[in-house]
């Protein structure tokens, strides 16, 4: 089994994410880091399955992929109102905070 | 294996070819064209509809291949062979032991309504070039209507019913968009929703159907068949088994049956259909004539040995789905002589027609029914383009025909006469195509011996030919009115106005004169009243009751049922199917007789046919161009009269009893009810509560709160003002600092948990 090779896989993509979140200034660029991380856990999540023949992998994995997508859609439609409002989707420009 | 077969000289290995071992591609060519034209479907020269039609051709050809090839598999066998469906299947998933598979089921019902619903589909999509052009959502309305031809090829060679069931929801939501097309007028979206309400409360049915059957079959054919409970093979094999028990098989089938009475609008879930009406006109053809309609009868066809069995086809005295045939003959027939819209007419004949199929199918006459649906399809999309027609060019995309047309038979010649055709086809005068299907479906339900529900039919075609001697009366004859006389009450800003009533174009007549073509000849493949040899349908369709022993199927491990090889003497001897448990094999499907036919039967339903002909004509002419003092306001003058008219127009108030009575009932008591309860209980418990806590709160405060509260809380606040000053540097408002945060906290708390574990 290749099961190293998908761990290994999952890995860089979750890495890739958390760089992307704490990296990126883009508030649908950093959606898109976090789909990342979620996908990089799908991938274990399935590899798992697969060594230990059992299907509950597979259901989680589902179960991410849908929680996901609404995710996505909320994260989305904040994305959208924001910009409505500040003309700006640049996280760092959000802040109000005087700390 | 060879010896076996070189044995039994019967198993001549059957012809088959590329056509059908790829059936599969017929639905997803549209699938796919639906999701590129819903892509770039905007982007291109024609806005897509290119590619809706570009895939209904790649459709058509693919299933006239395969029907083709079907023939030619046919002809290889031997008579007394069963010819086997070609069947592929491969798993699409697995869960907890369930498995789901997808594939494709092809024998001679389905290459024949694969052939009907992408022939209509191509000529419906041509029409629609021209009939929309300009419509505010022109691309999505090709993409819905691939997408719809689609769900119902899917659904058509399914192999199993789980993808069954996902055609059959595909064509209700599609039906639903399409029949919503025009959502911006409230009626149109009160339509769509109905129809999608009203399909849906059958389609419980289904599911209950299908898990029963599933869990009922499953282990029977796995063990004899190396097939799935779902599998449309196995069910019907299980069900000819003599393994089923007589209870759960009919609760099964009247399951299935009650799905099949929402998709086909059967009474008393009719009343969708003609309110589907709402929709631009190519989708009333296609949902009327091939597709979504037809589906329901098309399960009860496709799982006959369910129904068979299940609800006792060819017993005495009739079963469900004879009855229920039966009453919707009738009743939707009378519904159509008060409609003023034409395509409400038609509706109400499509229903009413389904009614003939579900009749035929109850009573045993499974071919009749089935090539029914073959030649109701050609004309009843003739009819439903043709009324699309005169409203496009000549009555203002009015369908009234009261108030908006009439005599437009010299100004639309090409429109009269494919309406005339397809309209003799539907009334089954001898020799168009509805002759030998309708006339077939009657006389063989009598000859199963149902002499009443053989008299229902018979008035059911008299009442048919009446009400569309009326519809085509009012149409293309007497004078004009209204908008098709040219005087428009919204003539200014309508550009049709100008040139006044007018033959429509090319694309337009061309789909009307190809299935007027087809409205006149198509009967001609089983033409009974001609002998045996023309008896074409019946060869290539009706699958042959034997009993198969060698059931090596394709694709499906598992093994092979090896039992004896029947003699020469055995496989001429009369089937066992259906009437006695198999005991050598199993059966695909019951043995069913068919009428000899006679021209004594069918002069007398001709003659029936004409008398309605001749009778409703003189009273159209009296009443709507004579303006005759003894008819004319009738119903106002005569009380009986009277009530019935308006018990029809309101169409036997179904309508009231479903929205008012029955979701009245069920919502208003309930609302009612909670409202009482949170007024009466829950408040009453709230306000003892709260005045029982005020006073516990008063003592509480004077003693703890003061002394021991308030000093612990001073304390902890001066203690939290300096930790909030010193974590001060952590909240930034930076998003991205907290996600680092975050993360090297996940991250420590990951290697705390390797280094306990380890």
């Amino acid at each position: 089994m290749f099961v190293n090779q998908f761990l290994f896989l999952a890995a860089v993509l979750f890495c890739i994410g958390v760089y992307g979140v704490i990296a990126r200034k883009n508030a649908v660029l950093m959606l898109m880091s976090i789909e990342l991380i979620l996908n990089s856990v799908n991938i274990n999540f399935l590899t798992f399955a697969m060594r230990n023949g059992s299907t509950d992998g597979h259901t989680f994995a589902l179960y991410i992929i849908a929680v996901a997508a609404a995710e996505v859609g909320v994260g989305l439609g904040l994305v959208l109102l924001v910009y409505r409002n500040k003309k700006t989707i640049s996280v760092d420009d959000l802040s109000e905070m005087r700390g | 294996m060879n010896l076996l077969a070189a044995e039994t000289e019967i198993l001549a290995p059957l012809a088959s070819g590329w056509f059908l071992d790829n059936a599969w591609l017929i639905p997803v060519v549209p699938a796919i064209a639906f999701a590129l034209i819903i892509l770039i479907g905007k982007r291109l020269p024609m806005k897509g509809s290119e590619l809706g039609v570009a895939s209904m051709l790649a459709s058509l050809v693919l299933s006239a291949g395969a029907a083709y090839q079907w023939i030619q598999r046919v002809n290889s066998a031997t008579e007394e062979q069963f010819v086997e469906p070609v069947i592929k299947s491969w798993s699409w998933w697995r869960s907890g032991g369930f498995d789901f598979g997808i594939g494709q089921h092809i024998d001679g019902l389905s290459v024949v309504v694969l052939f009907v619903v992408a022939f209509i589909s191509t000529l419906v999509q041509i029409y629609s070039l021209e009939y929309l052009r300009g419509d505010r959502r022109y691309t999505h309305f090709f993409a819905a209507l691939t997408l719809f031809s689609g769900g119902m090829l899917a659904m058509v060679l399914a192999d199993n019913m789980i993808l069954f069931l996902l055609g059959w929801e595909i064509m209700g939501l599609c039906s639903f968009m399409l029949i919503g097309h025009w959502w911006e007028e409230d009626a149109n979206s009160r339509a769509a929703l109905k129809a999608f309400f009203t399909v849906r409360t059958g389609d419980v049915g289904l599911l209950v159907g299908i898990s029963m059957l599933y869990f009922a079959a499953n282990d029977w054919t796995q063990e004899n068949l190396g097939l799935s409970g779902f599998s449309i093979r196995g069910i019907s094999a299980w069900a000819l088994s003599g393994e089923p028990n007589s209870t759960v098989i009919m609760v099964a089938a009247i399951a299935l049956f009650i799905a099949s009475i929402g998709k086909s609008g059967q009474f008393p879930l009719h009343t969708w259909l003609p309110d589907a009406m709402a929709g631009p006109t190519p989708v009333s053809s296609l949902l009327h004539s091939s597709t979504m309609v037809v589906a329901g009868v098309f399960l009860v066809a496709r799982l006959y040995p369910v129904f068979f069995v299940g609800l006792d086809i060819l017993g005495s005295g009739g079963n469900l789905i004879m009855f229920i045939g039966a009453i919707t003959i009738v009743i939707s027939a009378a519904l159509a002589f008060v409609q003023n819209d034409i395509k409400r007419v038609l509706a109400y004949s499509t229903v009413s027609q389904l009614g003939y199929m579900m009749l035929g199918l109850g009573a045993g006459a499974w071919l009749p029914a089935v090539f029914h649906i073959f030649t109701h399809a050609f004309f009843k999309a003739c009819l439903f383009l043709g009324a699309g027609s005169i409203s496009h060019s000549a009555s203002h995309h009015s369908f009234d025909m009261k108030s908006d047309m009439g005599g437009l038979r010299k100004v639309m010649p090409i429109t009269f006469t494919t309406w005339i055709i397809s309209t003799l086809a539907l009334c089954g005068v001898f020799p168009f195509s509805g002759f030998f299907s309708k006339d077939e479906i009657i006389d063989n339900v009598g000859n199963n011996g149902y002499n009443t529900f053989m008299i229902i039919g018979l008035v059911g075609a008299f009442m048919t030919a009446a009400y569309m001697t009326r519809a085509t009366y009012l149409t293309f004859f007497g004078e004009p009115r209204g908008a098709s006389a040219g005087h428009s009450s919204h003539e200014s800003h309508d550009a049709h106005a100008s040139h006044g009533p007018h033959e429509s174009g090319l694309l337009i007549t061309a789909p009307l004169m190809i299935l007027s073509v087809l409205a006149l000849g198509s009967g001609l493949l089983n033409a009974t009243p001609f002998g045996e040899s023309w008896e074409r349908m019946k060869l290539w369709v009706e699958p042959r009751a034997v009993e198969v022993v060698d059931s090596t199927y394709p694709g499906g491990p598992g093994e092979s049922l090896f039992i004896d090889v029947p003699s020469a003497e055995d496989s001429h001897s009369k089937s066992v199917c259906g009437t006695a448990t198999p005991e050598k094999g199993v059966c695909y499907a019951p043995q069913l007789e068919h009428a000899k036919f006679k021209w004594s039967k069918a002069m007398l339903s001709m003659v029936i046919v004409f008398l309605g002909m001749a009778m409703s004509w003189i009273l159209s002419m009296l009443l709507f161009t004579k303006r005759d003092a003894r008819l004319v306001g009738l119903t106002q003058r005569i009380k009986i009269l009277g009530v019935g008219h308006n018990f029809l127009v309101n169409k036997y108030y179904l309508d009231d009893l479903y929205e008012k009575v029955i979701v009245r009932s069920v919502a208003y008591p309930i609302s009612r009810a909670a409202y009482w309860f949170n007024q009466n209980i829950l408040d009453g418990i709230l306000h003892s509560i709260s005045s029982l806590t005020r006073k516990l709160s008063g003592w509480v405060y004077q003693n703890i709160d003061k002394r021991v509260v308030d000093g612990t809380v001073n304390n902890s606040a001066t203690f939290t003002k300096s930790v909030g000053t010193a974590a001060q540097p952590t909240q930034s408002g930076k998003v991205g600092q907290y996600g680092a945060l975050l993360f090297s906290a996940a991250a420590v708390a990951a290697l705390v948990l390797v280094i306990i574990n380890t």
